[in-house]
């Protein structure tokens, strides 16, 4: 296999964001976004590449995320974690599986933000629980949850019971999902849809974190605003 | 500089006494802020328009022309009059007939209103809210400004001929602010047409509605109305003052706690921190007021939030005494020492009557007789630029 070199030499290492939903401390769903994580590493220095990883624990943002869901207040550590998740070049997401699905903290952490932010981002979806009963909450909850954020999830998902922790097939699991979110890193594909497209997706002004600040002044609206008709121009959009 | 209050007109639970106060009360209560404002020397006073309950301020125009016959100095206006769900015909009538009768002083601010249900309430939907509000002031500011309109749009049925009366005073239409945070159109609309934008500034950071007023004050530029600093910019706040600082945290902490916008979310130091809020002594409500400057530049409104959540009326006439003898004094005249020669005065009616006739006479619309053709006529008073034309009877 030749080994692909992405970036010249001296680029800047691929920025990869790790959101965990776990609450204790060790966590075992922050061990397998760790696992995954490290994974991508691996494989990204195997191929010459470099991979910076930043850990957002969602247990530190609860009291932000319950404030940023019944206010319009995002508090520091919220700021700072779209902040992050705005430059990232891709995403771990992991969540552990309460009542049959992702908790209402990992949940509501996506909820609350702009559903701009994490256009075309690669992400790899992981989930944990107690038992292998669980294991379709990452394709049939968290996919979703993602598609609606119209991020590019990765095809393997990473599902983690009790049993699966000591088991080979995980580990595979792992690998695979980390090269998949690393050839589409290298792919540059979030990049290129933000420079080539991003306007053809829906924005709010100063939406995508705050970073969505440029005002179309051609649109219908903005002819309205200026003492022209409400009447639809017939222009193509974008 | 103007300083001056605004109430949502919310009747909401005092969580410390429970007492929840009637429709009847809050009503005196709010005439009793007003006149209070003037007297402790705040310019300005304005109301919110709602249309359902727990609020009691339905019908801006008849309050505030109460308010102006009890005062003398005070200028009346909203925050805000619905620019939607209203008619822009009654509003073009409501708030001419509340010009003459304060004397000019008076002006409005304009916003969509964001509950949805009231929409249809009026014929409406909310859906259309943005479209809706750009049209409804296009047609607004004709109606103040031309005797005869014929318009069609898509929202309100066709006007033909139509005059709104009275015009307004001094043929002088009502100074106009565009409320928003965080709507290009609405700011883009407002420099268009010269107008003032407002920032509630309640919210969210500073950062966030700065944002819009910069764009508001270079596109201000852009129309020709004048320099970026020569935009009319007006800014909410929020603050509850006490002689000594833990004492403004300990009375303010309960009805923070229970507000009906932010209640049981943030806690109130994270939303002093993160917003415009000031929770304190003179002082701190003075330092963290003069931020705004910092971050604006020189501006022509400041509006504070000091009744909402429950508070009694005892305590918000408390406020009004702190805010007019310990607060506004100081900062205006650090305002007035920062100012910029070159940024404008808050416009007031006689700056506007100036605006237009110089020293000249005002004009002073008179109608024609009425033939019994008034609803048709082309040209319904007597100093109409147009010779009046008549069909034959």
């Amino acid at each position: 296999m030749t080994v692909q070199q992405r970036r010249p030499e001296g680029a800047q290492p691929f920025h990869l964001v790790v959101v965990s939903g776990g609450t204790s401390d060790p966590s075992s769903t922050r061990m397998l976004a760790d696992r995954i994580a490290d994974r991508v590493r691996t494989l990204a220095e195997e191929r010459d590449e470099k991979v910076a990883t930043d850990v957002i624990d969602l247990r530190e943002l609860a009291t932000e995320i319950g404030t940023a869901l019944v206010s319009q207040l995002m508090g520091p550590k919220m700021t700072r974690a779209i902040e992050l998740l705005g430059r990232a070049d891709a995403v771990v997401a992991s969540a552990p599986v309460y009542k049959a699905a992702p908790s209402g903290l990992f949940s509501s952490f996506f909820h609350v933000l702009d559903n701009d932010l994490l256009i075309a981002k690669p992400v790899v979806l992981a989930a944990t629980a107690g038992t292998s009963r669980h294991a379709l909450v990452v394709d049939h909850e968290m996919r979703s949850l993602f598609a609606y954020l119209r991020t590019m999830t990765v095809p393997t998902s990473v599902f983690a019971a009790t049993e699966d922790w000591n088991s080979k097939e995980l580990g595979e699991r792992i690998s695979r999902a980390a090269i998949e979110v690393l050839l589409l890193m290298e792919s540059g594909f979030a990049e290129k849809i933000r420079t080539e497209s991003w306007k053809s997706y829906q924005h709010e002004y100063g939406s995508a974190g705050g970073t969505e600040l440029d005002i179309d002044l051609s649109s219908d609206l903005m002819r309205l605003a200026t003492g022209g008709s409400a009447k639809p121009s017939g222009k193509p959009r974008p | 500089m103007q300083f001056g209050i605004f109430s949502v007109s919310d009747i909401t639970r005092d969580p410390v006494s429970g007492e929840t106060p009637s429709e009847a009360e809050r009503i005196d209560g709010i005439l009793k802020i007003a006149v209070k404002a003037e007297e402790v020397g705040l310019d300005v006073f304005a109301i919110g328009e709602h249309h359902n309950p727990p609020f009691f301020s339905s019908s801006p125009t008849t309050l505030l022309s109460h308010i102006a016959a009890l005062t003398e100095r005070l200028i009346v206006t909203t925050a805000t009059t619905l620019i939607t769900t209203n008619d822009p015909v009654r509003i073009a009538e409501e708030y001419a007939m509340l010009q003459h009768l304060s004397k000019g002083r008076m002006d409005l601010m304009l916003g969509r209103g964001n509950t949805a249900p009231v929409y249809p309430w009026f014929g409406q939907d909310i859906r259309q809210g943005l479209p809706l509000a750009l049209e409804h002031y296009n047609l607004l500011h004709r109606l103040w400004r031309e005797d005869v309109v014929d318009w069609e749009g898509e929202f309100r049925t066709p006007l033909q001929g139509f005059t709104s009366t009275p015009r307004p005073l001094d043929d002088v239409p009502p100074f106009v602010w565009h409320g928003s945070i965080r709507t290009p159109e609405i700011a883009e609309q407002a420099a268009f047409y010269g107008n003032g934008y407002f920032a509630n500034h309640i919210f969210w950071p500073t950062s966030h509605s700065k944002r819009l007023v910069d764009f508001y004050r270079q596109r201000f530029e852009h129309y020709g109305h004048g320099t970026r600093k020569q935009a009319i910019v007006g800014l909410g706040g929020h603050a509850y003052i006490a002689k000594r600082s833990q004492d403004a945290v300990s009375e303010f902490r309960p009805y923070f706690n229970e507000a009906p916008v932010y209640g049981h979310g943030p806690s109130l130091e994270e939303f002093t921190q993160g917003t415009p809020l000031s929770v304190g002594s003179p002082q701190e409500v003075i330092d963290k007021t003069l931020t705004f400057h910092d971050a604006f530049g020189d501006y022509q409104r400041q509006m504070f939030l000091i009744d909402h959540a429950g508070m009694p009326l005892k305590m918000v006439l408390n406020q009004l005494d702190l805010l007019g003898e310990e607060v506004v004094p100081v900062l205006r005249k650090e305002l007035a020492a920062r100012r910029d020669p070159e940024s404008a005065d808050a416009p007031t009616h006689a700056s506007l009557v100036k605006a237009k006739y110089g020293d000249g006479p005002a004009r002073q619309p008179r109608p024609n007789a009425n033939r019994g053709d008034n609803v048709t006529g082309a040209s319904p008073y007597q100093d109409s630029d147009a010779a009046a034309e008549y069909p034959e009877i």
